[in-house]
């Protein structure tokens, strides 16, 4: 069992709540989820600049000076904003491939990057993790978070939810995915690796390789349908999109709701019991493989 | 006279308590619960004649093991809502999520939206009337009862039936194995009648067909091997 949550801004003057909706959303799923808690948001962004989101188990040493560090290889300015065991670093997109390979020789472990997204996650109680990170403070037009019962890999951050396998792309999934061992050597062979043991990251880098050959986030939802074998609920976002999919037995439980300024997707309707204005939304739950997507 | 129990403020394990003593003193009062804010396995084991409404939406297995409590509630239900009922009436006035009415008894269920995967799986003589929809594998191994659709029917429907009756409206997508659409016989029409009634359907009997078993999967035989 695992608890999903994600909301979709329709309107820009909401943003700076979104964090604060979440954040609710999110702890109200841990009867589902109580061994670790994720977010990925997606906030603001600079024209031509990356955020890079890594993770150290030390973060006073790892984090200290790790932007000059940066600097002085990649030769352009790095910024860094240090919450808790994440850092976000802000430096040109030109040398985010460069950036990467230093913060991962520094044994920092990437979380993910793009012009927008952020991620943070952790082991521990929803609530807690989202106290570490100042989750309710974080502003931004859409976000999808996880609260994880850890089946498929062992509890640990990098095992925790939302993967993202490439620039401003992420995922959360409930259920478990049956062919994931295969699927991971059909996209290695393609080039596309993933960090982890989990089964979700493979979802996640299947979603990623299809946008990458040209598919649309629906198309590359769609494909899932195909190509996943096992049970899932998948909830994705991308730096303009939120995309939800569940597999053809729908086992695993799913609901929405719309109004004018939100779509709002959880795992039970009890996550939304706060959101505004939602005695008047639209309820529903998604059909199994259907694939429902918004863009902004 | 009604006694309102607000879920906010009152634990959700004293307001069963509450009303499973009252139901149990045959009391016939009626309760209103206010905010349940989809909290899981609400009004449920009530083993007697009283009156529920709940307003607004819940969670997992709502009114599960009902027996002769009439349970309205006035939003939608997350899974598994009137789970194994035995008697009484529960009324959702959204929509139901999946296994509605697992495996239940007696008594009436009535659904006026949708109601998604698997509602009437293991059915054993329980009637379930849907307003709208119903999604894929619905009456799985439904053994006894009626389950009246108004909408349409999704994959699957009557999958491995034993002796339920299955009336859709609509169109059914496809019919699980050894389902059959069958005649709709004047007993047939009858049943229809009382149960859109009971429901406060608007809806004709003669607009329904009927499916059920082909009975060629009650025991084994190898020539059936491919449809088990």
């Amino acid at each position: 069992m695992c608890g999903i949550v994600g909301l979709f801004l329709k309107k820009d003057e909401l943003r700076p709540q979104l964090g604060d909706m979440l954040t609710d959303m999110l702890i109200t799923m841990t009867e589902r989820g109580p061994d670790s808690a994720g977010i990925a948001i997606y906030g603001d962004e600079t024209d031509g600049m990356v955020k890079i989101t890594v993770q150290s188990d030390t973060p006073a040493e790892a984090f200290a000076d790790l932007d000059a560090a940066v600097c002085a290889v990649v030769d352009a300015p790095v910024t860094i904003k240090v919450v808790d065991t994440h850092a976000v670093l802000t430096l040109p997109e030109a040398k985010a491939k460069e950036a990467i390979a230093v913060l991962e020789d520094k044994g920092l472990r990437i979380m993910g990057s793009g012009a927008s997204m952020e991620i943070y996650k952790e082991v521990g109680l929803p609530k807690d993790v989202a106290a570490r990170f100042g989750l309710r403070a974080m502003g931004g037009s859409h976000g999808i978070g996880h609260t994880r019962m850890a089946t498929e890999s062992a509890v640990t951050t990098m095992g925790a939810h939302p993967f993202s396998t490439a620039d401003d792309q992420c995922l959360v999934h409930n259920g478990s995915l049956s062919n994931h061992n295969q699927m991971r050597r059909t996209l290695a062979k393609k080039g596309v690796f993933t960090r982890s043991e989990n089964d979700t990251e493979v979802g996640a880098a299947y979603i990623s390789s299809r946008i990458a050959d040209g598919a649309t986030l629906g198309e590359a939802l769609e494909g899932t349908i195909e190509d996943l074998d096992g049970f899932f609920t998948f909830v994705t976002g991308t730096k303009n999109g939120f995309g939800v999919v569940r597999d053809p037995i729908a086992c695993k439980p799913a609901i929405m709701a719309e109004t004018e300024d939100y779509v709002a997707f959880a795992s039970e309707y009890r996550a939304f019991a706060d959101l505004p204005g939602i005695d008047n939304a639209r309820v529903w739950e998604p059909e199994p493989a259907t694939v429902y997507f918004w863009e902004r | 006279m009604t006694t309102t129990l607000d879920l906010a403020t009152t634990e959700l394990r004293e307001v069963n308590t509450t009303l499973q003593a009252a139901a149990k003193g045959k009391a016939n009062e009626d309760f209103e619960l206010t905010n349940p804010r989809g909290a899981h396995a609400v009004a449920v084991g009530l083993d007697g004649p009283i009156s529920v409404t709940i307003n607004g939406s819940t969670g997992y297995y709502c009114a599960g093991m009902n027996k002769e409590a009439t349970i309205t509630v006035k939003g939608s239900t997350g899974p598994g809502v009137a789970e194994n009922m035995m008697s009484g009436v529960v009324t959702i006035e959204g929509d139901a999520s999946q296994y509605a009415g697992a495996t239940g008894h007696g008594g009436l269920l009535n659904i006026k939206g949708n109601a998604s995967s698997r509602c009437g799986i293991s059915m054993k003589g329980i009637d379930i009337v849907v307003h709208g929809n119903i999604g894929h594998m619905c009456a799985f191994m439904a053994q006894k009862g009626n389950l009246v659709v108004l909408g349409d029917a999704g994959d699957a429907l009557g999958d491995s039936l034993y002796e339920a009756r299955l009336f859709v409206r609509g169109s059914v997508k496809s019919l699980g194995a050894d389902c059959v659409e069958k005649e709709l016989r004047p007993e047939h029409i009858e049943i229809l009648k009382d149960l859109l009634e009971k429901a406060g359907a608007d809806a004709k009997p003669e607009e329904f067909k009927r499916y059920g078993s082909s009975r060629k999967l009650y025991n084994f035989n190898i020539d059936h091997a491919g449809e088990y």
